[in-house]
């Protein structure tokens, strides 16, 4: 790992100034990483737009609509006010003091919980939900798997007046029913879902089946960087903000460097991807941690699911398979096509943390910190106490987790499983 | 006009080996000439005529008083499943589409869905569905179209040119793949060809005009065009996109245009049937089945339609 010194020396550059921003960024090997998909949406060999044809006009309409709003300077000014007086942005960036000396490292942590709704699912449903209005259409429809980004969804849905839906797992409905109850105080309609695995990919599916059924009156605001072009673009755009902010923090920090190592949990791979993207063009490491039951990039093979070609657990026939984790928000056998060509080009790695490492590391920065994190991010944080007592991470390195959400919604499950601690 | 009943073989089977020189890829928009019936195939002297090949798989049948019907069942989705294949055919079914079952099917309603559920509960396999279609080829007399409707990851784990072949190997008339819109298939749309199946591409009612020439241009065998926005599943009316959808596609192709989704009525059937050249009928029969239904019952079921299609 070897320690970029910033641009300019002194390094607190913030993402709009550099000269780059936007267009994409170039690596060092001279492709360019995390930028515009092009009209078919692929990111290598993966992403593309696998969907039935009553859904392509939707779909490239959508891409019409963001081609034209991302660049609109009203558009961006009015996101960037809304994503700061109401969602809260920018997002400190905590340097772990206690838990840094207990791990040797230089741990830091970029606070999506501490956004409105304690979670980066905000900064994605704001964009969209103000996309849809500048669409000109009334009903939001919304998947979700931990209820994050159904909350999310049915907050930006309030805020703009449309009307909404979320469709959820009925086995989530049960992990997560305090969220189930929050969507609704907020005005949204919660559809649970029993068919299949009950869970998160199923809610996809029956997002997708009433996108068909509704596509003239109804936006679909997919909550990850997966299904069809352009939503993986979409979302990860609508993300980068995460790791813009923090890239100019960590140079503020860390005296005009960058962190020798970036890390974020993969569910769908939004708050990694939105991480990913602002670091994608530095020489930090990239480590994207998924849940070990839900695997899709390490374990994983190839395969078109959800409108996108990308990894998934799946059986030799093509039959996906249920994940599996105490963490609903990663429960998804599947990951984002461009996390898929990250790994493909080696340009980021991808790793699993199981239940019971997500435990201590869910305790371990409750007392050390202060903060009780989500599940999921602690499945982040399990990788790096992993990696820095084993040496992997070496002594005094710098990292730096995206914390993608607070642990309100989890601390009564992790008390049931850990029986009252 | 009723032309050919299917019906089971009583004699020793015949095999097909769809893999003969004579199997015949056709050029699009070649097939399904309404008159064309009886006429022989591309010039090849080796090429034996079978019904159920592709651009055959229709022509035979596509006479100007008869309306195809093509119900769909779900493989696997009971043991004794093939029964209600052979039972379509004896109603007077022109060709059967099997669904191989899949996990993630989101194209489909309830009962499909459920049949999907069923078959992969029973352990049902992709390969144990094409085996059956192989079955089927050689019971029922003459060789009947057979299509197999999968989801695109089901054949892009097989390995599109594995799956092609593994399908025309099977006798499999032609392959509906709902997830693969025009954009993403040319790589399909080259192995099917290569392999002889045919390749039978959707059309909906929110498609433009140019982008429906040139899913009709590409396809082969029929064109499917969707009844509705939405997924499969009876409905009580037919919509107005149905004969709509089927009117444009009559104005564009020379291949049989059926219509599928919503459709579970004879008289939603007869209806569509003003602008189709036929009609799919899926969760109508699927959700009999799911019940309970015994392949006479099926047989009934369908013959209604056939009853009307005739008269209609
Ligand atoms: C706090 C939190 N982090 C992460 C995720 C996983 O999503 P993604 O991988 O898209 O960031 C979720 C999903 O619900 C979540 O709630």
């Amino acid at each position: 790992m070897n320690i970029d010194q910033g641009e300019d020396g002194n390094g607190v550059l913030s993402r709009s100034e550099r000269p780059d921003a936007g267009l994409g960024h170039a690596s060092s090997a001279g492709i360019t990483l995390m930028g515009d998909p092009g009209s078919r949406g692929y990111f290598g060999e993966f992403g593309g737009q696998f969907v039935p044809e009553a859904l392509v006009p939707a779909c490239q309409q959508l891409e019409t609509a963001f081609r034209s709003a991302w660049p609109d300077s009203s558009f961006r000014k009015s996101l960037d006010g809304i994503l700061h007086a109401y969602a809260g942005r920018p997002t400190p960036v905590t340097e772990c003091r206690r838990l840094s000396e207990n791990l040797g490292i230089r741990l830091l942590l970029k606070r999506e919980d501490l956004t409105h709704t304690g979670s980066h699912k905000i900064n994605n449903v704001l964009g969209q939900a103000l996309l849809a209005k500048r669409m000109g259409k009334p009903r939001l429809i919304a998947e979700t798997g931990a209820g994050q980004h159904g909350v999310a969804a049915a907050t930006a849905a309030a805020l703009f007046g449309l009307e909404c839906e979320v469709y959820m797992g009925e086995m989530d409905v049960h992990r997560q029913e305090l969220n189930v109850f929050r969507m609704k105080l907020l005005g949204a309609k919660v559809r649970s879902v029993s068919n299949g695995s009950r869970t998160l990919k199923d809610a996809v599916n029956e997002a997708l089946r009433d996108w068909v059924a509704n596509v003239e009156s109804t936006y679909y605001c997919i909550g990850s960087v997966v299904g069809p072009h352009p939503y993986p673009w979409i979302v990860r755009e609508l993300q980068a903000v995460v790791g813009n902010e923090a890239r100019s923090q960590c140079r503020e920090i860390l005296g005009g460097a960058d962190p020798d190592v970036v890390v974020a949990c993969v569910g769908g791979g939004s708050n990694a991807a939105g991480t990913f993207a602002g670091f994608v063009d530095s020489s930090s490491e990239l480590i994207g941690v998924e849940a070990s039951g839900g695997a899709a990039i390490s374990r994983g093979v190839p395969g078109v699911v959800h409108g996108m070609k990308s990894m998934f657990l799946q059986d030799d026939d093509g039959q996906v398979q249920e994940a599996q984790s105490i963490s609903a928000g990663l429960d998804y056998p599947g990951t984002g096509p461009e996390h898929a060509h990250l790994s493909s080009l080696g340009r980021a790695r991808y790793t699993a943390a199981n239940d019971v490492q997500v435990l201590d590391a869910f305790s371990l920065l409750s007392r050390t910190e202060g903060i009780i994190p989500a599940l999921e991010p602690a499945h982040a944080l399990a990788f790096v106490i992993e990696a820095a007592r084993a040496g992997e991470i070496p002594g005094g390195a710098s990292v730096l987790i995206t914390l993608s959400g607070r642990g309100d919604k989890d601390v009564a499950q992790v008390m049931d499983l850990t029986a009252g601690g | 006009m009723k032309l050919t009943s299917y019906r089971q073989k009583t004699s020793e089977p015949e095999i097909l080996d769809s893999t003969v020189p004579g199997r015949q890829s056709q050029e699009p928009g070649a097939a399904g000439e309404p008159g064309a019936a009886g006429e022989t195939g591309p010039a090849d002297a080796d090429n034996v005529r079978m019904e159920g090949t592709p651009g055959d798989a229709f022509r035979m049948h596509l006479l100007p008083d008869h309306k195809l019907l093509v119900p769909y069942v779900t493989g696997g989705m009971t043991p004794h499943w093939a029964e209600f294949v052979e039972a379509a055919f004896e109603a007077g079914a022109d060709g059967v589409e099997v669904g191989a079952p899949f996990s993630d099917p989101m194209m489909d309603g309830p009962s499909i869905q459920e049949a999907s559920r069923r078959a992969l509960g029973l352990g049902t396999s992709v390969q144990e569905v094409i085996s059956a279609i192989a079955r089927l080829r050689t019971t029922l007399l003459p060789p009947a179209p057979l299509f197999l409707m999968s989801y695109y990851n089901v054949v892009f784990r097989l390995g599109l040119r594995r799956a092609a072949s593994t399908f025309a190997e099977a006798g499999i008339t032609g392959a509906i793949l709902p997830d693969l819109p025009l954009h993403e298939a040319e790589e399909w749309t080259s192995e099917a060809r290569a392999a002889g199946i045919a390749n039978i591409m959707l059309v909906a009612p929110t498609t433009p005009d140019d982008r429906a020439r040139s899913i009709c241009n590409t396809a082969s065998g029929f064109v499917y065009g969707v009844g509705r926005m939405g997924v499969t599943g009876e409905r009580t009316d037919l919509a107005k996109s149905s004969r709509q959808v089927a009117a444009r596609l009559k104005a564009m192709t020379k291949l049989p245009v059926l219509v599928g989704v919503g459709i579970s009525t004879p008289d939603q059937a007869i209806e569509v049937c003003q602008d189709a050249d036929g009609v799919i009928v899926g969760s109508g029969v699927v959700r009999r089945i799911l019940e309970g239904a015994s392949p006479a019952d099926i047989a009934r079921f369908l013959g209604g339609f056939r009853k009307s299609l005739d008269s209609g």
